[in-house]
């Protein structure tokens, strides 16, 4: 597969100030104050991107990973190692970053159609699908500061995305406008793939990641920890954020005091019929007692998540040593197919993931009845 | 290809490839200027005309230095005068001010700079043209045979502008002051340039019995004005307008050859000075967004 970017050993310093010279009078009169400290944003991140490949870029905040797009768009130059893009790139760091609050809207598909790389005819071109796509035909001529920020937002996503760009990079704007355009925003990026072209997407959704990429890296600290298959690389994610949570100190302790040793089945297999339980064994190990919540998530083989337990109403009492548990599953309504089995503990509120495996148990269901779709749903008829 | 550093060339075909996006920025930072104003364009006229009026007032009226059609060549002068400081003190703030876009998407930012020179060029063209109405109403003829030297001339000071607001916008990033030091500059800057005042008659004497000609004309503004107040004044030496009538050598008697010298070693310069600007800008907008 052709390589349509390429980052070799690309390193990101930042020089923090501190109580910097801002103005000459400063400088001049304190010269040998203010201290300057590098920070180390990427440390020699290598990764490939081939053509019509989907990649996810997975990290914590203060990973590393916007840094990492930006360098690939061009934004910032890295300290050193090398970017080498092929084809055309359209970055989304920001929805509607270049629009001026006083023109109009159509001015400002033109002109920030001109900042992504158009020109006027390729602009004119696809100035029916932008404004069509955004729903804005209503309020094209007025100035985009009369405009509300889902007005903005939708403009700025239409603009990008009709700019017709071999590559497209996106940085957490998928979370934006409502409920009904992001899926609109979703099916233009699976449209995006189907047409071959290639992705690279930040998020700290490591679902989105998962259901949407085809590969993901993980960026911890500037390092480039998994460059792996989504899955794969969404379970050293969150197995990372296990070790080293920010957060309270009782859940940082409550990490390194539990891991997970083995997820068994009674049956010797993990395979069953729809509508049947589904029942794991699952042994932990722990070095103090601690309270927590079981969670068991099933996700599809393309990655979707399909179903995530509540853990508010599972507590699960852990004693120090090992504790052997029992997770089941009463009634397993899913179709026939294969499904990827995540469980583990978090913590009391949900939040925090203590001890989590993904990929436990790879779920073979059966099914013997002829509905459809994803799930068995029983229709009962009664005389009225 | 982002590596750590950009050739020149490489930087200029960048730049040249997004000229489209130049037309854009300048033609909506025009439209944004005038959008909201009911007398629009008028403004850009207001108030150099303002200025010149009470240089008219101060110079022919109170201190009678006796140049017939003083508005002429004051406004010859001062159409270069405006253009140039428009372009520097402008520029020099141009990143700092346009930091969000500068942050968040990527094209060459030479190209800010160079907007704000394409549009002091539009400012420039309309005072050109009130000028041009001014002397038509006035009955005051051009020297013709030299209007060729105005385009060149022209040339000359926009390479010159152009290449200080690319450094000065780069610094400015780094070095907040930069704006202020440029303003506070930009003032003295004036005086050192035979606009209000004619050189041939008040500094030339003086420069040349020091020997310090070449100093003078040091100052990269001041033979674009020599060209522009030679072509549109048009006279190089008249009869002055007060009572006694005397004879006043208002410009220098140059030759055209000297004016095409002159000036084509301004232009020289200004190739090399843009050229300067451009690299010195290419090696400092690396950080620029990290900076802002």
């Amino acid at each position: 597969m052709e390589s349509v970017v390429d980052v070799r050993s690309v390193t990101k310093k930042f020089r923090l100030h501190q109580g910097r010279h801002k103005n000459l009078k400063d400088r001049i009169l304190h010269p040998g104050q203010g201290t300057t400290t590098d920070l180390l944003v990427l440390n020699d991140v290598s990764f490939h991107v081939g053509a019509g490949e989907t990649v996810g870029v997975l990290g914590r905040n203060g990973s590393g990973k916007s840094t990492l797009l930006k360098c690939i768009c061009g934004v910032l130059q890295p300290t050193a190692g090398e970017i080498a893009i092929r084809g055309a790139l359209a970055g989304l760091l920001e929805l509607g970053a270049g629009f001026q609050p006083e023109l109009s809207g159509r001015d400002n598909i033109y002109l920030s159609g001109s900042m992504l790389g158009l020109s006027r005819k390729s602009v004119d071109a696809v100035f029916d699908d932008i404004v069509e796509f955004s729903e804005l035909e209503k309020f094209i001529d007025s100035p985009v500061k009369f405009y509300s920020s889902g007005m903005y937002v939708r403009l700025g996503f239409a603009v990008a995305v009709n700019s017709d760009p071999d590559i497209l990079v996106v940085d957490e704007v998928l979370a934006v406008g409502d409920e009904r355009f992001q899926a609109k925003c979703m099916d233009r990026i699976r449209q995006f793939q189907a047409d071959g072209r290639t992705i690279l997407l930040v998020s700290h959704n490591a679902d989105q990641v998962r259901a949407l990429c085809d590969r993901a890296i993980v960026l911890e600290k500037g390092h480039m920890v998994s460059d792996a298959p989504a899955g794969e690389s969404v379970r050293v994610f969150r197995e990372h954020l296990l070790g080293q949570t920010a957060g309270s100190s009782q859940s940082t302790d409550a990490h390194s005091a539990m891991t997970i040793v083995g997820v068994t089945s009674p049956s010797g297999h993990f395979s069953i019929v729809t509508g049947q339980s589904l029942t794991l064994d699952v042994t932990l190990e722990s070095d103090r007692p601690l309270d927590g919540r079981a969670m068991v998530e099933i996700v599809s083989r393309r990655g979707e998540l399909i179903a995530r337990t509540d853990p508010t109403t599972t507590p699960l009492s852990i004693s120090s040593g090992l504790n052997n548990v029992r997770f089941v599953l009463p009634t397993v309504p899913f179709l026939d197919g294969t499904y990827f089995v995540n469980l583990g503990v978090v913590s009391p509120e949900g939040n925090s993931r203590w001890a989590w495996r993904e990929q436990a148990a790879q779920l073979e269901v059966t099914y013997d009845g002829r509905g459809a779709g994803l799930v068995a749903l029983s229709l009962e008829v009664r005389p009225s | 290809m982002l590596g750590a550093r950009q050739g020149l060339i490489e930087r200029l075909s960048t730049v040249w490839a997004s000229r489209e996006l130049l037309l854009y920025l300048i033609s909506s930072d025009i439209k944004i200027k005038y959008k909201n104003s009911a007398l629009g364009m008028i403004w850009s006229m207001i108030a150099p005309a303002m200025q010149i009026g009470i240089y008219f007032l101060v110079f022919q009226i109170i201190l009678k230095n006796g140049v017939p059609d003083y508005v002429i060549m004051l406004w010859s002068g001062m159409l270069v005068w405006h253009f140039f400081t428009n372009v520097v003190s402008n520029a020099t703030s141009v990143v700092v001010q346009r930091a969000g876009i500068v942050k968040k998407v990527a094209f060459p930012r030479e190209i800010l700079a160079l907007s704000i020179v394409g549009t002091s060029m539009v400012y420039f063209s309309i005072q050109f043209g009130v000028l041009a109405l001014l002397m038509l109403l006035m009955g005051h003829a051009p020297a013709w045979h030299l209007l060729w030297l105005v385009p060149i001339s022209f040339l000359g000071v926009v390479l010159i502008a152009s290449a200080l607001g690319i450094f000065f916008s780069a610094v400015n990033v780094y070095f907040r002051d930069t704006s202020h030091m440029v303003d506070v500059g930009i003032n003295l800057w004036f005086w050192l340039t035979p606009i209000v005042y004619s050189y041939e008659r008040t500094v030339s004497p003086m420069v040349h019995a020091h020997g310090l000609t070449w100093l003078y004309l040091l100052n990269p503004v001041t033979p674009v004005v020599l060209t522009f107040q030679r072509v549109l004044y048009g006279e190089t030496t008249v009869i002055a307008n007060t009572p006694d009538h005397s004879v006043l050598h208002v410009l220098p008697s140059w030759t055209t050859m000297t004016f095409v010298t002159v000036n084509a070693a301004l232009i020289s310069a200004g190739v090399i000075l843009l050229l300067g600007a451009m690299s010195i800008f290419s090696r400092l907008q690396g950080n620029f967004a990290e900076e802002l």
